[in-house]
């Protein structure tokens, strides 16, 4: 597809085709940073993934891999490619706000320790992408910096929280973005989308410098249109790092490996009843059957599963997430940074915070930090957050007694298809149950991904298709969905997103 | 506010048995802090010790200070305190501008050691067992300096200026078991307590315990009961009570206070009471109408500790000897009484003793001076011992200079003033002020002639028998040579002028 702005069409590759042809000189990475810089200047005031685009550092960035080519030095397998960045990490200098007003003004003093990786690899920053308040959502429409636009139909939400950057990938306005998932926000947004998704095993990617919501589920992870491309920037972004006492402190499994040799022959493959049924639309139910046919026509082993807790999961989740927030937000409190109203040499520093934490968050995140609180009270803790702490258990226990009977379970990422801007924002529950099969995988800590699995026929939009792990075992996400994403596009004749709509 | 009558001392106790519990918060002296790699060196300028975890920037996560932890464990072993196999860190949440992440990281119900006992020795040589409740790691929180109220106090005070410095030094937290039993010897236990556990962090090496610089902190908990009844009465909680003369004043105005209260036939509250070092009373702070509520739960940015049970028993093993083991042998070596040890270790004196003895002065010498004319200077200057600009090496240095005659006595006095004005070494001082005995035999034989010549009545008795007399020929020998002649040499020559043999 030809674009004006883009006549080499530099947008439509993939991250893997890019920095193949930076590295051998057919293109540069600062054309390749320009081509994205147009393409954001052209489309993004449509779709609103990026709150903020830093052209001056990307464009630095781009010449410094461009320098080094010319030095005769390395590139890593991912130099030069531009990159959007969920705005929830830290960036030295670069505008950090977690998609809220409560940040409003604070430049990171520091990198992320996934910034760093991303940086030192030779990638391409090109700025920060939209997102729910402190990642708390599953639409983007909770940014205190209004919604983002899905690419498939602009009156849809993208997913969320890492709307932007599912977003700023089905835009072709970067080739690779970073998001973060606490509940199902890479692999919700991935579905919703049309592209890749990977939540990394918990303590595989360093959280340090990443704005924490709830600190035990919390996983960074890489965002793609490709498998490949996923496999890729997850090598780059994981491993550990002293500075998270809760990295694992192990090699990263060979997702790179894996990707390049997808296969599920001979693979015992569960289906969970639980992820099914109702509420779940028509269109995602087929399109996930298909899946699961495809899956066997490619050689596995199909095995049907029950896993009880998960039915729990959603309610532990909203218990434990808020608990955690509650805590991981009291820092906002107009002090050392951010925003600080009512300052007027009248009031206390109690009645200054009081008034910017009021201003400045907006009614999602007031909502869990009262949630938390509550459920964190003295007289309650043993009711609401240790009983969610058992259901947590329980659910990993369900996990392990179906990873000792399967390999990888699949589900479909998400029970619908993106629905419409404003449809779910007076209905917190409806919002919650966008997350239903994503959630398990956090509390129990597991690796998973989410890739499109095709269209559904009511609405003609992406549906994903999950493919969940044990921990540590994130190869396997790549090595089904390298086989998955081979085998459709063979049917498909072309990647999903040649059928989104041009912007 | 109303005003309790105090009741007399001897009466309260004739009509309550008191009731103590004492938390000590030690800071150790580790090269960092508890849960980033900062610098903890004393005094440095305001927020030039910080970083992104200890200033609870966002994204900042923390990473625990093994030699905390080893101090910790060696700390709980001293005490002779259980170690716990397995315990977590927890948070405990309240807003506090000086707290950057608005939690402090602290322990809760799995603290690192647990049931032990320390046992102080009273002046009179009786030894009174404390209870170990639990020993615990935690973080400091940052200094706050409120500016334009009185008295350094946040009532009335226009602004304040915090030091995050201190933001995240590790911190031990020792908590008592209920002290019963101590009725009339209360105040003395619990200054003996604090003092014995001063002694104790020092021997173990993990903190210089410093009272005067924070570096030991005493929170006093005392409730009265009738006698012979079981349950305990309200207790007050007296914060920040900072040296070992005012806890022991604190127990005894809170014992008089309480007994005021209830003999009026009035309730105490509980609350948390302020300690006046000027006058040695206490006054209410803040009503703790409902316990606050900390909200804890496990820190979910950590991972459980788990303290082998061999490097546990290697730190055992290597425990030194214990204070009191140590001043019962010293006691023995030096040859002197319980009640002269007490003393020394009152005065903080026992461990620079030691050092001066390992200098090379006699102990009775070292003794002497540092419970004498050290201890007036300290006292004068309001430190403590330890504080004072004084090396044990330096009085070892005058001692010597006292024992091979050259100082005596009021010399030496004279060059220790010197060292503690800064005027360098013992030696340096004497040459400087010009200190040295007068032994010289010319300038000594010439003012023995002048005092003969001049008192020739006097040196008649002598001729005549009257030795005793000499002694005012002496003393005109020091007038006249400003107390620097060698007294004992001056005698000598006097009498052998006169032909008088010595007696």
């Amino acid at each position: 597809m030809a674009d004006v702005k883009d006549p080499a069409g530099l947008t439509r590759l993939t991250a893997a085709e890019l920095a193949a042809r930076i590295a051998d000189g057919t293109t540069s990475a600062v054309e390749v940073t320009e081509a994205h810089l147009a393409r954001i200047e052209a489309v993004d005031e449509k779709v609103h993934a990026f709150l903020h685009v830093d052209r001056e550092g990307a464009l630095a960035q781009a010449r410094a891999v461009d320098a080094k080519r010319a030095a005769g030095e390395r590139l890593g397998p991912l130099a030069g490619v531009p990159l959007a960045m969920k705005d929830i990490f830290a960036t030295e200098g670069v505008p950090t706000t977690v998609g809220s007003k409560i940040l409003d003004g604070w430049l990171p003093p520091y990198d992320a320790t996934v910034t760093r990786r991303l940086k030192e690899a030779g990638l391409v920053l090109l700025g920060k992408t939209n997102m729910d308040e402190f990642a708390m959502g599953s639409s983007t429409e909770n940014s205190a910096f209004g919604p983002t636009g899905n690419p498939w139909d602009l009156t849809r939400v993208p997913g969320g929280s890492g709307g932007g950057s599912a977003a700023s990938l089905a835009s072709f306005q970067a080739a690779l973005a970073i998001g973060t998932d606490t509940g199902g926000s890479i692999r919700q947004p991935a579905a919703l989308t049309g592209t890749v998704g990977v939540k990394p095993t918990y303590g595989g990617v360093s959280r340090y410098g990443m704005v924490a919501f709830s600190s035990s589920l919390d996983q960074g992870g890489p965002c793609a249109r490709t498998v490949l491309d996923a496999a890729l920037l997850h090598e780059v972004m994981a491993g550990h790092d002293p500075l998270d006492s809760t990295s694992v402190d192990a090699p990263v499994p060979p997702v790179v490996e894996a990707a390049r040799n997808g296969s599920v022959a001979g693979l015992r493959v569960g289906v969970v009843r639980e992820f099914g049924g109702e509420g779940f639309q028509a269109g995602v139910t087929q399109r996930f059957a298909e899946a699961v046919e495809l899956l066997r026509e490619l050689g596995a082993e199909i095995v049907e599963l029950s896993c009880p807790s998960f039915d729990k999961a959603l309610a532990a989740y909203y218990l434990i997430a808020p608990s955690e927030c509650s805590s991981n937000l009291a820092r906002f409190d107009a002090m050392r940074y951010g925003l600080r109203v009512g300052d007027d040499g009248t009031r206390s520093a109690e009645e200054v915070t009081s008034l910017t934490r009021e201003a400045g968050f907006g009614p999602e995140v007031k909502r869990r930090i009262m949630l938390g609180t509550y459920a964190l009270s003295s007289g309650y803790y043993d009711a609401y957050y240790g009983s969610a702490q058992k259901a947590r258990t329980m659910v990993a226990r369900d996990f392990a007694a179906a990873f000792g009977q399967v390999d990888v379970v699949v589900s479909p990422t998400t029970p619908t298809t993106a629905f419409a801007i404003g449809e779910r924002v007076d209905d917190p529950m409806a919002m919650y149950l966008a997350d239903l099969c994503t959630i398990p995988v956090n509390l129990a800590g597991n690796a998973a991904l989410s890739l499109p699995c095709g269209l559904a026929p009511e609405d003609g939009l992406p549906v994903g298709l999950q493919v969940i792990a044990p921990a540590m075992a994130d190869d396997r996400l790549y090595r089904v969905g390298a086989a998955v994403e081979a085998a459709f596009q063979a049917r498909w004749g072309h990647p999903i997103l040649e059928e989104a709509p041009v912007l | 506010m109303t005003v309790t009558e105090l009741v007399p001392y001897e009466e309260a106790l004739a009509a309550f048995d008191p009731v103590m519990g004492l938390e000590v918060h030690v800071e150790l002296g580790t090269k960092t802090k508890m849960f980033c790699g900062c610098a903890t060196t004393p005094g440095a300028e305001p927020n030039s010790q910080t970083c992104p975890t200890c200033l609870g920037l966002p994204g900042s996560l923390p990473v625990v200070n093994e030699i905390g932890v080893e101090s910790a464990i060696r700390i709980g072993l001293a005490l002779r305190c259980e170690i716990a196999e397995w315990c977590r860190f927890a948070r405990k949440n309240y807003f506090y501008p000086d707290m950057p992440k608005n939690f402090q990281t602290s322990q809760y119900d799995e603290p690192i050691a647990y049931d032990g006992h320390l046992d102080v020795q009273l002046e009179d040589g009786e030894v009174f067992r404390v209870g170990i409740e639990r020993a615990h790691m935690e973080e400091d929180t940052g200094k706050s300096t409120h500016i334009g109220g009185a008295a350094g106090r946040i009532h009335g005070a226009s602004h304040s200026l915090i030091d995050y410095n201190r933001a995240g030094i590790p911190l031990i937290e020792i908590v008592t078991k209920p002290i019963v039993g101590a009725g009339a010897r209360a105040p003395e236990v619990a200054r003996a307590y604090v003092a014995e556990l001063r002694e104790l962090i020092r021997s173990l090496g993990v903190s210089e315990a410093r009272m005067e610089l924070g570096q030991l902190r005493c929170d006093v908990n005392l409730s009265l009961r009738p006698h012979g009844r079981e349950t305990f009465g309200t207790r007050s909680e007296t914060k920040n009570v900072n040296s070992l003369r005012s806890v022991e004043r604190a127990v005894r105005f809170e014992i008089q206070r309480h007994a005021g209260v209830l003999s009026d036939g009035g309730t105490v509250v509980q609350e948390t009471r302020h300690f006046h070092e000027e006058n040695g009373t206490t006054t209410s702070g803040r009503v703790k109408e409902e316990a606050e509520d900390y909200r804890y739960f496990p820190e979910p940015d950590l991972v459980p500790l788990a303290p082998a049970r061999e490097w546990v028993e290697k730190l055992r093993a290597e425990l030194p000897e214990l204070p009191l083991a140590r001043r019962n042998r010293l006691r023995e070596e030096w040859g002197i009484s319980a009640h002269e040890m007490q003393s020394a270790l009152n005065a903080g004196a026992v461990d620079l003793i030691v050092a001066t003895v390992e200098a090379g002065a006699d102990a009775a010498a070292a003794r002497k001076w540092w419970l004498g004319e050290l201890a007036r200077r300290a006292n004068e200057r309001g430190v403590e011992l330890a504080g004072l600009p004084i090396a044990p090496a330096q009085v070892a240095r005058v001692a010597a200079l006292v024992a091979e005659g050259s100082l005596n006595d009021k010399l030496a006095r004279q060059v220790i003033d010197g060292v503690l004005e800064g005027e360098g070494e013992p030696d340096e001082v004497v040459e400087k002020r010009g200190l040295r005995i007068v032994s010289d035999e010319g300038a000594l034989g010439a003012a023995v002639d002048e005092a003969i010549a001049a008192n020739q009545a006097v040196a008649d008795k002598v001729r005549g028998g009257k030795v005793a007399a000499a002694g005012a020929l002496v003393g005109a020998v020091m007038k006249a040579t400003r107390g620097q002649a060698d007294a004992a040499r001056a005698r000598e020559l006097i009498l052998e002028r006169l032909g008088v043999s010595g007696g």
